[in-house]
C-alpha cells in the first residue's frame, strides 16, 4: 500500500472535482525527481541490507530488494541522508546530469 | 511486539509529499504511520505536514487523513474517535501530527481538554522549534538564542530571549496515561514509543524533535544527525511518563559536544560564547533536576 502516480488529465471538468471535501487517498499526479541536483547511487556489492537508509529516508523512497535496497528515483529528492547514514559507504551522491 | 527496520511493514503511507529535502517532520510522520499501519486515521492541522501532504489533487497519505483547524488537532481526534466508536468500528488508531506552534501555542487548549477527558487518541507533536510553514516565526518551543523572523539577531538582541516551554512536563502534569519524548535521530526508540502508545487506551502524547533544514540553517543531509546530537549532548532528553512515574531513557553521551552542535546551525550562528554558556547552564540545571 502506497500512494501512486495516476495519469494526469489534460483538463479537469467540473465533474472531476469532488462535491464534498473528501477524495481518494494516495492520489499522486506529480513526481519530485526534478528537485534533485545530486542522486544517491547504491553499490549493491557493498550493501549488507542493514536497512538503515530505508528507515531514515524522509520520503520513504528506499525499498528492500533481493537482500539489498533500491531507490525510487521518481520521488527521491537527493537530500543525502541515506548516504550519511550508511556505515558501509555503499551509497555515493552523484551529480544529476542535465 | 518489538518493531525495527526489519519488522516494519513495507507499506508507505506518506509518499510523494512536497516537504523540503531532508525534512525531519516528514520522517517523523512517515515512521509513525508505518508503525501504526493502514488503520491509522490521521489528523493534521495547518502547518508544514498538512501543507506538503495535501495539495489537491496530489494527496500523499495512503491512509485516511484530514486537515484540521490550526487549533483543533485534539478536538478533531476526539470527534473522530467518538464517531468511529459510535459506528461500532474498533480497529483503528486516531493519531494527530501537529507542529510545535500547533501544539504548545494555539492547540494547547484542545489538547488539554482531550487529556482531561482521557479520550482514546494518540497526539504526536513534531517539534521543529518554530512556525516553519509561514516562514520561521518563534513559537513557545523555540529554544533560547534561536534566530527566527520574529526574534531576529541584531546588535542589541541576539535571537529568542525565552527558554523552550516544557510541553512534556505540562502534558504529564495532567496525569495523562502515557507521554514520551523522542528524536528522529533515535528512530528505534521513537518506533517503540509509538507502538507502546498505540496499545494503551486513553490519551497518549509523544513529542518528537524533528529538525527542519530550512529553518535551522543546516544542510538537508544533517537533520537526522543533528537530532541525534541534541540527545547526545543532553539538550533533548529522551523520557517517558506512565502510571504517574517519570523515567529517563538515556544519559547524555557527550556533554561537551554542545558547543559544536550549536555552532553547526545557522539559526545560532550569531551567539556569543556567553550565550552558549547560558544554553549550557539551562541544560545543566535540567539534568540536576533528574532530567525533569
Ligand atoms: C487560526 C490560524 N492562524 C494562523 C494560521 C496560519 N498558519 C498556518 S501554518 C502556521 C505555522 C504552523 O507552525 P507549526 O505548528 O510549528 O508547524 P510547522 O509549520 O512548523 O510544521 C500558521 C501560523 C492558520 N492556518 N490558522
Ligand atoms: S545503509 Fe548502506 S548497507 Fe545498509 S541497506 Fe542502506 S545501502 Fe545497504
Ligand atoms: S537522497 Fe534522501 S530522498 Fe533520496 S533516497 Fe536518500 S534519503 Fe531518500
Ligand atoms: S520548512 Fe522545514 S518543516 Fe517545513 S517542509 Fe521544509 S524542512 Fe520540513
Ligand atoms: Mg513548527
Amino acid at each position: 500500500m502506497k500512494p501512486y502516480l495516476r495519469s494526469i488529465k489534460a483538463k479537469w471538468t467540473l465533474q472531476d472535482y469532488p462535491d464534498n471535501t473528501t477524495y481518494e487517498a494516495g492520489y499522486l499526479i506529480s513526481k519530485n525527481a526534478g528537485w534533485r541536483s545530486i542522486r544517491p547511487v547504491i553499490d549493491t556489492k557493498k550493501c549488507s541490507g542493514c536497512l538503515q537508509c530505508y528507515l531514515h529516508c524522509p520520503d520513504g523512497v528506499i525499498s528492500k530488494r533481493d537482500g539489498a535496497v533500491a531507490i525510487d528515483y521518481d520521488f527521491c529528492k537527493g537530500c543525502g541522508i541515506c548516504k550519511r547514514i550508511c556505515k558501509l559507504k555503499a551509497i555515493e551522491m552523484e551529480a544529476e546530469s542535465k | 511486539m518489538n518493531v525495527n527496520a526489519n519488522t516494519l511493514n513495507e507499506d508507505e503511507f506518506f509518499y510523494g509529499h512536497k516537504a523540503c529535502a531532508g525534512c525531519g517532520g516528514s520522517l517523523a510522520v512517515r515512521i509513525a504511520l508505518k508503525v501504526l499501519g493502514k488503520r491509522a486515521v490521521a489528523v493534521l492541522p495547518a502547518g508544514c505536514m498538512s501543507a506538503v501532504g495535501f495539495n489537491f489533487p496530489q494527496l500523499c497519505f495512503a491512509n485516511n487523513a484530514i486537515i484540521s483547524t490550526f487549533a483543533g488537532t485534539a478536538s478533531m481526534l476526539t470527534g473522530i474517535e467518538a464517531g468511529l466508536r459510535a459506528k461500532g468500528i474498533t480497529d483503528f488508531v486516531a493519531v494527530g501530527f501537529a507542529g510545535d506552534g500547533g501544539t504548545a501555542d494555539i492547540g494547547i487548549q484542545a489538547l488539554s481538554g482531550a487529556i482531561d477527558r482521557d479520550d482514546n487518541i494518540l497526539y504526536i507533536c513534531y517539534d521543529n522549534e518554530a512556525y516553519m510553514n509561514t516562514g520561521v516565526q518563534k513559537s513557545s518551543l523555540t529554544p533560547f538564542g534561536a534566530k527566527t523572523t520574529t526574534t531576529p539577531a541584531g546588535g542589541n538582541v541576539r535571537g529568542n530571549l525565552r527558554p523552550k516551554k516544557n510541553m512534556f512536563e505540562i502534558v504529564a502534569a495532567h496525569g495523562i496515561k502515557y507521554a514520551a519524548t523522542a528524536s528522529i535521530g533515535y528512530l528505534p526508540d521513537y518506533m517503540k514509543k509509538v507502538q507502546h502508545a498505540s496499545e494503551i487506551k486513553g490519551t497518549k502524547y509523544i513529542h518528537v524533535i524533528a529538525p527542519c533544514p530550512t529553518g535551522w540553517g543546516i544542510a538537508p543531509d544533517e537533520s537526522v544527525e543533528i537530532a541525534k546530537e541534541a540527545v547526545d549532548c543532553g539538550l533533548w532528553i529522551l523520557a517517558e511518563y506512565e502510571n504517574g512515574i517519570f523515567s529517563v531513557n538515556t544519559k547524555p553521551k557527550n556533554l561537551s559536544a554542545l558547543r559544536t552542535h550549536i555552532k553547526k546551525q545557522g539559526r545560532f550562528k550569531h551567539l556569543t560564547d556567553e550565550d552558549i554558556d547560558h544554553i549550557e547552564s539551562l541544560r545543566d540545571s535540567k539534568w540536576e533536576n533528574g532530567g525533569q
